[in-house]
């Protein structure tokens, strides 16, 4: 493997990571806070793929600027986001807090399959996409090579901010400092005042926009079908299993692992690549069964 | 009253002269009950879900035309998205307690192989109205099995000589197949293919992503930096569609000739997305553009209704399920008839289809002892044309299937070992020139 092909299997292993990351996020979070592992965070990505689709179908004619279709991704995640993630706390989720994790876990799965229906319902079975994005911003040359400004810039870039700014609105925001209490002991920062339903609901809405903010991000490149919600679910666990439940910038490095690794794969033995994510998960669960990252306190934000 | 309604009263009336009537008004039942299997979920919903639409567009107008002789054909439709197990369970439920004597199925190969010995022990005239793997039919002789439409051999042979008609000089090729069954078993048959007519081919990179991957990315700047001179692709669904849509936008068609030999059944999804010059097939010769049948009465009257009942132009399984009906239906008459005009046997009928030709939109097929069908393959290259919102395929060119399917007995990956070069001048392949837009 040449350097320069080395090169582009990084920027392409950025890319994926890119997106791979924002949908670990969203799952993460989500852990971090209720100790749930959300098998519907897959249909966040899709609804909010679909709901993107939608919007830049609608929206993208002939001249439409490159930022409108951008605020319409944005826009199909927030909505996404509150809408389901709302709509399974407060209706689901809350009842459920106190069971048994199988019970939860089962929960969530139900909740999964509901939502793929609901989808089909929606979207039907075809293929849809939401290309006019990608098309508006243009390509660029890297050795000779032609990618896209959207896939090699502006997801990457989406991710980094993303990151930052969760970061920085957990250490410096009160409600940030409260998520982190509750994170920290449910029970304490609730004996200290602290909503702790209001909180949960809060970190769920966020949790649901990442993963819907994932899907809208992808729907530009991929193609969304009935199913599509399934993959991701099971490539973001993966992640977040490498870098320790909870952990949001051991998130983002797993992420990159996987990404990167995956890209090299493609290059150099591409029957490898789709067992890439998991041998790695599997190598570092058998020697920190907890996690790259997880460190021995209770605090897991 | 249609000539089918015709042909029913004449029978009749014979039969009441030969004091026959009693018996063949017993025999003959109230109705023809067939199950049809089509994905209804699952990714293959881009073919079964047209799939049946089509089904149910040809029973009601055969239906309303009278059935065969009389008896209305009624149809239960299985979903193949359940997956092998419980389709096979469902299956049996409708052949073993509802008395199914007509199957047809499957989309997917895999359902093909799982189903055609269940259909030949429970003597269920299985017609494999869509999959197209060629061993089936090659690895064991089937009495109530058919195919009505081409195999694997069939496509992959013609898509390697339309490519060696249209660019003999290539060098370096790569391919990008979805890792399933299909994607490689077409490969394999492509590539012996490819080496018994153009031995000095290299192949710079085998590449089978995950069957359903959301992303080409990394695919496409490997195959960027390689620059084979073509790319084979034999994807479909979203697959294709991500595949295509990726490396219209990253340039990739601009180095390298791609070859999609499903490309017919995106066309009308992607639109402009796909780029000028990819050399594209459609399984068949099935096109609603079809320079001989564009303006067949019968083949122009389907696809209006179609595109009035579905808003899309019908695509290659939507003819699939019209030739497995329109064989079913033509099967039955020809086998009554033989019959003496007595409502014929499963056996008779399994045995009839074997030795026919029938026509469902467009060119007629005929239909071999081994029960394999014999379809000619139509493959042209993609170009767009004003005031149609998707390209057309141009410089069409059909090749007679009697050239690219392994002969009855013959194994498909021994057989296209021994391809000659000559098979590219046969005065049998017809070509054409451009291809009009439709003219609404």
């Amino acid at each position: 493997m040449t350097v320069d092909l080395l090169l582009l299997a990084l920027a392409d292993g950025v890319s994926y990571a890119g997106l791979l990351f924002l949908v670990a996020l969203g799952l993460t979070l989500i852990f971090g806070v209720m100790g749930i592992v959300n098998v519907a965070h897959g249909a966040f990505f899709a609804f909010g793929g679909y709901t993107a689709a939608t919007f830049v179908v609608a929206l993208s004619g002939p001249d439409t600027p490159a930022i409108v279709l951008l605020l319409a991704l944005a826009a199909a995640a927030i909505l996404v986001g509150l809408v389901m993630g709302t709509a399974l706390e407060a209706g689901l989720l809350r009842r459920v807090q106190d069971k048994d994790p199988i019970l939860q876990l089962l929960v969530t799965f139900a909740a999964f399959m509901i939502f793929e229906d609901l989808q089909r319902l929606i979207w039907g079975a075809s293929p849809r996409s939401a290309a006019a994005v990608v098309d508006s911003l243009g390509t660029l040359e890297l050795f000779d090579v032609t990618y896209t400004r959207y896939q090699i810039l502006l997801v990457p870039a989406i991710a980094i901010v993303a990151y930052f700014s969760l970061r920085a609105f957990l250490r410096r925001t009160r409600i940030g400092k409260q998520i982190v209490a509750v994170t920290h002991s449910r029970e304490v920062a609730t004996a200290l005042g602290i909503n702790a339903k209001r909180i949960g609901w809060f970190t769920f809405v966020i949790g649901a926009m990442l993963g819907a903010l994932g899907g809208a991000l992808a729907a530009p490149v991929t193609s969304l079908v009935p199913g599509v919600g399934t993959d991701w679910i099971v490539l973001s666990f993966s992640v977040v299993a490498t870098a320790g439940l909870g952990q949001i910038t051991g998130a983002l490095i797993a992420a990159l692992i996987i990404g990167i690794a995956r890209s090299i794969a493609v290059y150099t033995m591409p029957e490898l690549e789709v067992v890439v994510p998991y041998l790695i998960m599997v190598g570092v669960l058998l020697v920190r069964p907890s996690g790259l990252f997880t460190v021995a306190q209770a605090r897991r934000i | 009253m249609g000539l089918r309604g015709l042909l029913g009263a004449a029978a009749l009336a014979i039969g009441a002269l030969t004091g026959t009537s009693a018996a063949l008004a017993q025999d003959k039942p109230a109705q023809l009950k067939i199950g049809i299997t089509t994905f209804m979920t699952g990714p293959a919903s881009v073919f079964g879900v047209p799939g049946k639409a089509a089904a149910e567009q040809w029973i009601e107008d055969f239906n309303a035309a009278g059935g065969i002789q009389g008896v209305k054909i009624a149809p239960v439709y299985l979903d193949e998205g359940l997956g092998g197990d419980n389709l096979l369970s469902e299956y049996r439920r409708l052949v073993q307690e509802q008395g199914t004597k007509v199957m047809l199925s499957a989309i997917s190969s895999g359902n093909c192989n799982i189903i055609a010995p269940v259909a030949e022990d429970l003597k269920v005239l299985n017609i494999m109205w869509d999959c197209s793997t060629e061993k089936v039919l090659e690895e064991r002789r089937y009495k109530y099995v058919v195919r009505t439409q081409g195999n694997a051999t069939t496509e992959m042979v013609a898509t390697v000589m339309y490519l060696l008609k249209v660019k003999p000089d290539f060098k370096t090729i790569a391919v990008v197949n979805q890792d399933y069954a299909w994607g490689r078993d077409s490969w394999e048959i492509f590539r012996n293919t490819l080496m018994a007519l153009k031995p000095d081919t290299k192949v710079v990179a085998e590449m089978f992503p995950k069957f359903g991957a959301p992303d080409y990315s990394t695919e496409i700047s490997r195959l960027s930096a390689l620059k084979p001179d073509v790319i084979l692709s034999t994807a479909w669904g979203g697959d294709l569609d991500t595949f295509v849509r990726q490396a219209s936008q990253r340039g990739l068609a601009k180095k390298s000739v791609l070859v999609l030999p499903l490309i017919e059944s995106s066309l009308e999804r992607l639109g402009s997305a796909v780029p000028d010059g990819v050399i594209g097939g459609m399984r068949g010769d099935h096109y609603f553009l079809h320079p001989e049948y564009r303006n067949d009465a019968k083949h122009k009257a389907f696809v209006a209704k179609f595109r009035a009942k579905t808003k899309t132009y019908p695509i290659y399984p939507v003819y699939h399920m019209v030739q497995a009906l329109e064989a079913l239906a033509q099967g039955y008459e020809k086998a009554i008839k033989a019959n003496k005009g007595k409502w014929p046997t499963t056996e008779q009928v399994a045995e009839t289809m074997r030795n026919m030709e029938f026509r469902g939109l467009t060119r007629p097929i005929r239909m071999r002892d081994d029960g394999q069908g014999l379809e000619d393959q139509m493959l042209g290259i993609t170009k767009a044309v004003p005031g149609l919102p998707f390209p057309v395929l141009d410089k069409l060119t059909i090749i007679p299937a009697t050239l690219t399917t392994a002969p009855v007995g013959q194994r498909s990956p021994e057989w296209v070992k021994t391809v000659k070069p000559e098979l590219l001048t046969s005065p049998l392949i017809k070509t054409y020139g451009d291809t009009a837009p439709p003219a609404n």
